[in-house]
């Protein structure tokens, strides 16, 4: 049970021009699953190394449990990395490899042996510790790497694209096995991914993060919910923006006003920006529901479980997906009735680049 | 941490052809290092225990230990008995002292060679870096280089700094001792201890000692636990290829030791020019046995499959 902070850490390369991460600033409960989601080369594997001292930060401060880690040899830390690749050490046997951890700090053969089987046990892979790692599927390797991490108990569990190399199957009970394990033993644990499916199924909460800047730490349904700029929505599947004037809770387009729902206290959406909704939010044809206008449906495809709708609002187009559950359907050409329900839409500054 | 198997697709109405000339090669190329390689150290074995082996006899008539006698490993013929054999040795024969000397200088070369090589090896096999080409061309050049241009150079260094410090009253003795010698042997050897294990570093994921770092091994373990198996096969032929080059200096040993430092080429050399053969064929069998052991025990090591790399990438 450790709880990590890190404040201002930031990290630059000399002869680069912009630094990897900058300014980050995150408060991690005890016990908690984060993820790290960002785009490859956002910096969120650096400040994984970072906490795991493999990499030195140039400003900034880790701590654990409010005593500053910056200065401690990984070796000290108690913070154990799980890398992606599972880095099995080849020329020792499975049982070698998960005791690795025990034997380094001096524990008796005889104890490591027990605990190593406990591990195994933990991980669902009884009776394989005299195997080499060659001989294992890459998702027995995967467990076996999460044994060998979890032996020494660490403070900390960091865990580099834990499901990325694993094929669909395998990632959905590898999850369920970080998850149980995770509750099981309330290890604080860090995940890095650039798979926002693999943040929403696992974390607490997730820390966004661009150009190594930390731009959102909140709850999985809180991205979905209040993302806090395009960029964000469009990294999460986003595809509908409509500039607008916020004026309370109206939104001026130019398509017509729309009122929303605010947010909490900290989530304030700009007052200029662009008016957003998930394609499967929408409600089609009903005319006479709340913040309802009239659009034209452009083109349809039928994908089997829903059906997908590209929809002209006046200048802009917009996409809505509706379910095969929900009666009606629309053909190409025909006018039709958009909704936008008021606690789904939301407001988000636009990119700085766009 | 794929292996890419790369097989060789030949359309299948010219494979019967080309598989045919293929075998034509390969005996070729056994016979000629059969009559290139081996035939010599046959001449060799017959020459060291014949009394006289001339033209037209195909094998020697009379066999004597005569060649052994005279390098004073076994006693004078008639005397032999398991004393005068141990007075013998005991009075330690040119020739064992100097098989000590280059084992001692050729091992004393392998250790500095692998210990300075493998920092430079690391560098250039796993990072980009400006100026790395040029590292390693200059790193090569003794290869390029006739050792007799900077060895004379070299000499004349080592004669000056000898000079300087004795005048400063410290007497290093660079020109003349072991201690040069070895580190003029270091030039040739170099080249090949910074290429093999920079092929190794190639290969290698240092990921695992991040990895061995974070389940709390200090960077010393994690060397020895990591590190230094993941390298060893590399580090091995490495190894082999320094002695070798060490063992078979002859230039470099005359031309810095001055004819103080006899190792077992410089012994070889100056037999080779009293014209006695079977005196000569005895040396030579004393001087190529340590290769050919080396070579018997460390096969497994050089074949195709383990490959000189080791590194993480083959496991």
């Amino acid at each position: 049970m450790t709880h990590v902070r890190i404040n201002n850490l930031t990290k630059a390369y000399s002869g680069v021009d912009a630094p990897a991460v900058a300014d980050m600033d995150l408060d991690i409960p005890s016990g908690r699953l984060i993820a790290l989601l960002g785009p490859s080369g956002c910096g969120k594997t650096t400040t994984l190394k970072m906490i795991a001292g493999l990499i030195r930060p140039t400003a900034g401060d880790i701590t654990f449990d409010g005593d500053s880690i910056v200065r401690i040899p990984p070796e000290k830390r108690g913070a154990v990395m799980v890398f992606q690749n599972y880095l099995l050490f080849p020329y020792m046997s499975v049982g070698q490899n998960v005791g690795f951890g025990l034997k380094m700090a001096g524990v008796d053969p005889k104890t490591i042996d027990q605990r190593v089987k406990e591990m195994l046990d933990l991980v669902r892979l009884p009776d394989i510790s005299d195997r080499r790692p060659k001989q294992l599927s890459g998702g027995q390797q995967q467990r076996v790497a999460l044994a060998r991490a979890l032996i020494t108990k660490p403070r900390v569990l960091l865990l580099d694209e834990p499901l990325s190399n694993l094929d669909a199957h395998l990632r959905d009970e590898m999850r369920e096995l970080i998850l149980s394990v995770q509750r099981d033993l309330g290890i604080t644990t860090i995940f890095v991914t650039h798979d926002q499916e693999e943040a929403v199924l696992l974390a607490d909460r997730i820390a966004m993060i661009f150009d190594g800047r930390l731009q959102q730490f909140a709850s999985p349904d809180v991205f979905y919910r209040h993302p806090a700029s395009e960029r964000i929505a469009r990294f999460l599947g986003g595809v509908n923006f409509l500039p607008g004037r916020r004026q309370g809770d109206t939104v001026e387009t130019d398509v017509g006003s729309f009122r929303f729902a605010p947010g909490g206290e900290d989530e304030r959406p700009p007052e200029d920006g662009l008016l957003t909704i998930r394609p499967e939010q929408i409600v089609l044809g009903q005319p006479t529901a709340e913040n309802t206008v009239q659009g034209k449906v452009v083109s349809r495809i039928f994908v089997g479980t829903y059906t997908r709708y590209r929809l002209a609002l006046g200048s802009h187009q917009i996409e809505a997906v509706r379910s095969a559950d929900v009666a009606g359907d629309f053909a190409e050409g025909q006018d039709v009735p958009i909704g936008f329900p008021a606690d789904r839409v939301w407001m988000v500054r636009p990119d700085q680049a766009a | 941490m794929t292996d890419v198997t790369v097989k060789e697709l030949a359309p299948a109405d010219r494979g019967a052809g080309k598989r045919a000339t293929g075998k034509v090669v390969f005996y070729a190329t056994v016979i000629f290092m059969c009559v290139v390689l081996v035939l010599p150290v046959i001449a060799f074995f017959i020459n060291a225990f014949a009394f006289r082996w001339f033209y037209p006899q195909l094998i020697p008539d009379e066999w004597s230990l005569q060649a052994w006698q005279r390098l004073g490993l076994l006693p004078p013929a008639g005397q032999f008995s398991i004393e005068n054999l141990f007075a013998q040795w005991a009075s330690v024969p040119d020739v064992v002292r100097a098989l000590g000397l280059s084992l001692w200088i050729g091992f004393l070369v392998t250790g500095v060679s692998i210990v300075i090589g493998m920092p430079a090896a690391r560098a250039l096999g796993m990072y980009s870096f400006r100026g790395k080409r040029l590292i390693e061309f200059i790193i090569i050049t003794p290869t390029i280089v006739p050792p007799i241009a900077f060895s004379l150079g070299l000499n004349i260094n080592f004669i000056r700094w000898d000079l300087a410090l004795e005048a400063a009253g410290i007497n290093l003795g660079l020109s003349g001792s072991v201690l040069g010698v070895s580190i003029v042997h270091l030039v040739p050897v170099m080249p090949y201890v910074v290429l093999t294990l920079s092929g190794v570093f190639a290969n290698y994921n240092a990921d695992f000692e991040a990895q061995a770092r974070t389940l709390g091994a200090g960077p010393f373990r994690t060397f020895w636990h990591v590190t230094f198996p993941a390298i060893l096969p590399g580090l091995f032929v490495a190894c082999l290829f320094a002695f070798l080059v060490s063992w078979s200096q002859y230039l470099l040993t005359f031309l810095i030791g001055q004819g103080r430092v006899i190792t077992l080429p410089i012994l070889l050399f100056s037999a080779a020019g009293s014209g006695n053969n079977a005196v000569i064929a005895a040396l030579s069998l004393i001087f190529i046995a340590p290769a050919v052991l080396i070579l018997l025990v460390s096969s497994r090591f050089l074949s195709g499959e383990s490959g000189a790399v080791g590194g993480f990438g083959r496991v």
